[in-house]
């Protein structure tokens, strides 16, 4: 029985498998292969030189400098994300002060739930057209005009958003937490349901205020979709490349003068317009590996004891 | 706490599966699996490279009339034509315009194809040896002409270039056309592609703005500035320039660099020069200049942070003086150009002891024309070339797309053309031979984009321009060093 059991699963399995070789992992094994030569990606002459590219990459300030910017969005993209998240959904679900006994939301938390979820419907290129009009850099612009209208700041002086360095990092991790925060607020939301109402209602019988109610139940209890979110947040942080391309200068963004570059826009830079099509592929394999770092890293790290209700 | 959800769960085998560890190992793996699938997107298209090859198709089935002194190519007549056109900036419709006029001339039919996606569409077609018989290769997605050329698929335009001009059989097609541009389509001494759009590059300006305000169209670098700080004065800006895109202001910085020092400051450039900015006299008073108006406060508010669309749009609206651009400014901005802006080009204007006079411009071919070597109808391709290159076909473009070609003179005077195109004429004709173009553009793409890059910061006032000259040097030094890159020289 047992036999005929596993020759079906395997039957059910090897198409799936197949498939997946071929159109992910394959490709995977051509960048590779491709990163060891001098391939210029205009035609397949190329030549083996080894791992040129990798040594050249560690020389490359550009691409450094792209990692550090990486690291920067890693840091701050998930924990802004995740804590106004957990916030709002607290807020939405037990931030309520107990009305006749029961614990709930604040005043009109369902409307809220739906209104926060509203970014997470556009698509990033909507965001960025979006935000673009936002941060335009004349008078045009929606925080420019409205600052001019205030009398902050000078009409024949506008802030160029994204044309500052110092700004532009801060300028994109606004548009990004601001599209992420709705979904993960519907995210800890469900799992919050989840939470047996008679612990809270222990909790508030003890006399529980909202802070405790949260740090000794709440989050306790969420860690697993904290988790995920952590790993999912971080992998956006890791590529950025809809965002910076399309709303900073430069081709294939970066700008002003490299200041917001991520791994991915080098790397498109140098696939597509430099012709270093070898060099650029790369770059995708330490795209790669260091992407799977953190996602291990960040499991690892956030593992811990799991609660059972 | 009665109401729990969950007692512990067992797998379908009796195999306890709540065991932290396991379950923490278990989501890894899951979801390493599902970052492989979101992070690397870009890498599929690695495997879309394709050569060339394909059947021996016998390319002359059929196509080869009789040759005479009036059809050099023997079109025969009844016959089709394959036509595939970019359809971008310039749109399409001066193709159907002159496919109509083919069919009234020869009695080809034609089949038109007018697209953006030029490789998706045509690299198939080229490698079943089933090519169009002529295409306009441009635009994102346009097939590298090296890359074309290597794999045997071009014609050789010589006997296009070499037959008598339609205008004046006296004379070969070649000696009709603006000299230098013929070169961008050359492959190892063979002209392959033919590209036919002329373009200058210059400044741009509203010529009601001028005459409301009194202003003429200033010669020398102090003129203009006299306009810019006029038109501050009003509230206006007085040059503005793509900011998103610094390629724009390079072309201002460059042409005063190249106006100033003469044809050899710019070849200094193309020729990756040890000295060629820093140490660079030209150079020094070219990018000085444009920090004058930076630090005067004449660039329109914001434009450093604009778009191309955005900054021509407030220029279209006379929130700006000037602005930089190509020959291909006014057929972009026709929705946004009020009817009476009367919109005129002007070379740049001349620092003190320039080399070249006020006149000289920055100018060049684009939009590479092509006939495959396996076209089916390869004399009526050859013939619709010719006609290409013919007064009446040149003027039927300029009409529909509102640019020049680069047939000299190659536009009937009696035609009405919109006043941006119609200036460009006038100084190009005042230009004569006081023409010139860069080529590190298209040579070295690395030190052009830091170049830009340098040019982007110095607009923001966050450097002063001896950092620029030497952020610049820094570009053409590291470009002429590095080992990868092929060394072009220019003479």
């Amino acid at each position: 029985m047992r036999k005929g059991q596993n020759r079906f699963v395997v039957g059910f399995l090897l198409v799936p498998v197949a498939l997946y070789l071929i159109f992910v992992i394959w490709p995977y094994i051509q960048t590779f292969g491709y990163s060891l030569t001098d391939w210029k990606g205009q035609s397949q002459t190329f030549a083996f030189i080894g791992l040129d590219n990798y040594t050249a990459l560690f020389e490359d300030d550009i691409f450094l400098q792209a990692i550090w910017h990486n690291i920067l969005f890693l840091v701050f993209i998930p924990v802004i994300t995740i804590l106004l998240a957990l916030f709002f959904a607290f807020m939405l679900n037990a931030g309520g002060r107990g009305r006749a006994g029961g614990v709930s939301g604040v005043a009109g938390s369902g409307f809220y739930k739906i209104v926060y979820f509203f970014p997470q419907v556009l698509s990033l290129a909507i965001l960025a057209v979006l935000f673009g009009a936002v941060y335009r850099s004349d008078s045009g612009g929606m925080l420019n005009g409205l600052l001019m209208k205030l009398g902050l700041v000078d009409e024949s002086a506008p802030i160029e958003w994204l044309n500052e360095p110092n700004m532009v990092l801060w300028a994109l991790i606004l548009v990004v937490v601001w599209h992420g925060v709705g979904f993960y607020l519907v995210l800890f939301s469900a799992a919050m349901q989840a939470i047996p109402r008679d612990i809270y209602e222990a909790a508030l019988i003890d006399g529980a205020g909202r802070a405790h109610t949260f740090f000794r139940i709440t989050l306790p209890l969420l860690w697993d979709s904290v988790q995920t979110a952590w790993v999912y947040l971080g992998i956006a942080a890791m590529d950025m490349f809809i965002l910076v391309s399309t709303m900073t200068a430069g081709e294939y963004g970066g700008g002003p003068d490299h200041h917001s570059e991520v791994m991915a826009t080098v790397m498109m830079r140098n696939f597509l317009l430099y012709g270093r099509s070898g060099y650029a592929c790369a770059m995708g394999v330490v795209m790669l590996l260091l992407t799977l770092i953190v996602s291990v890293v960040m499991l690892r790290a956030t593992r811990r004891e799991r609660v059972e209700f | 706490m009665g109401s729990t959800t969950a007692e512990h769960e067992h797998g379908p085998d009796g195999v306890d599966t709540t065991h932290p560890e396991g379950v923490g190992r278990r989501d890894l793996i899951k979801r390493s699996a599902a970052l492989g699938l979101i992070t690397v997107p870009t890498m599929s298209f690695l495997s879309a490279c394709a050569s060339g090859g394909g059947g021996d198709d016998d390319t002359s089935e059929d196509t080869q009339g009789e040759t005479s002194e009036s059809n050099p190519f023997g079109v025969k007549k009844g016959s089709k034509l394959d036509v595939v056109i970019f359809k971008g900036g310039y749109g399409d419709a001066y193709a159907k315009a002159w496919e109509a006029a083919f069919q009234k001339k020869w009695g080809v039919t034609s089949t038109h194809t007018g697209t953006q996606e030029i490789t998706g569409k045509l690299q198939p077609r080229f490698n079943a040896g089933n090519p169009p018989d002529i295409v306009d290769d441009s635009g994102a997605q346009q097939i590298p002409i090296d890359v074309l050329y290597k794999n045997d698929q071009l014609l050789d335009l010589a006997a296009v270039l070499d037959a008598p001009s339609i205008d004046d059989p006296a004379k070969k097609v070649r000696d009709t056309l603006i000299p230098g541009t013929l070169d961008a389509g050359m492959q190892e001494d063979k002209v392959v592609a033919l590209n036919y759009i002329y373009t200058v590059w210059g400044l741009w300006y509203s010529g009601k703005l001028f005459k409301e305000n009194g202003w003429e169209e200033p010669k020398t670098w102090a003129d203009f500035l006299t306009i810019c700080k006029e038109a501050k004065a009003k509230d206006i800006g007085g040059l503005a320039h793509q900011g998103k895109y610094p390629y724009y202001i390079n072309v201002a910085i460059m042409d005063l660099i190249a106006k100033t020092g003469g044809l050899d400051a710019m070849k200094a450039i193309d020729n990756l020069d040890p000295k060629a900015f820093v140490g660079s006299d030209a150079a020094k008073a070219g990018v000085e200049a444009i920090y004058e108006i930076v630090e005067k406060g004449y660039l329109m508010p914001g434009t450093n942070g604009l778009t191309h669309t955005e900054s021509q749009t407030r220029w279209n609206q006379y929130k700006a003086v000037f602005i930089t651009s190509g020959s291909w400014l006014e057929n972009e901005q026709l929705k946004q150009t009020p009817d009476d802006f009367d919109m005129k080009f002007m070379p740049m204007p001349l620092l003190p002891d320039s080399v070249m006079p006020f006149e000289a411009i920055r100018a060049g071919s684009g939009e590479p024309f092509i006939i495959p070597s396996k076209a089916k109808n390869l004399p009526a391709a050859k013939e619709f070339m010719r006609m290409m290159l013919s007064k009446e076909w040149s003027t039927l473009f300029a009409k529909e797309a509102n640019s020049l070609t680069i047939l000299k003179d190659g536009v009937d005077p009696g035609v009405q053309l919109r006043p941006g195109t119609q200036s460009t004429v006038e100084a190009s004709q005042a230009a004569g031979d006081n023409t010139f173009r860069y080529l590190y553009t298209e040579w070295y793409s690395e030190m052009d984009t830091a170049i830009q890059n340098a040019s982007n910061e110095l607009m923001a006032k966050r450097i002063q321009p001896a950092e620029w000259l030497k952020r610049a040097q820094a570009a053409v030094d590291k470009q002429a060093k590095d080992p990868d890159s092929k060394k072009n020289r220019r003479d």
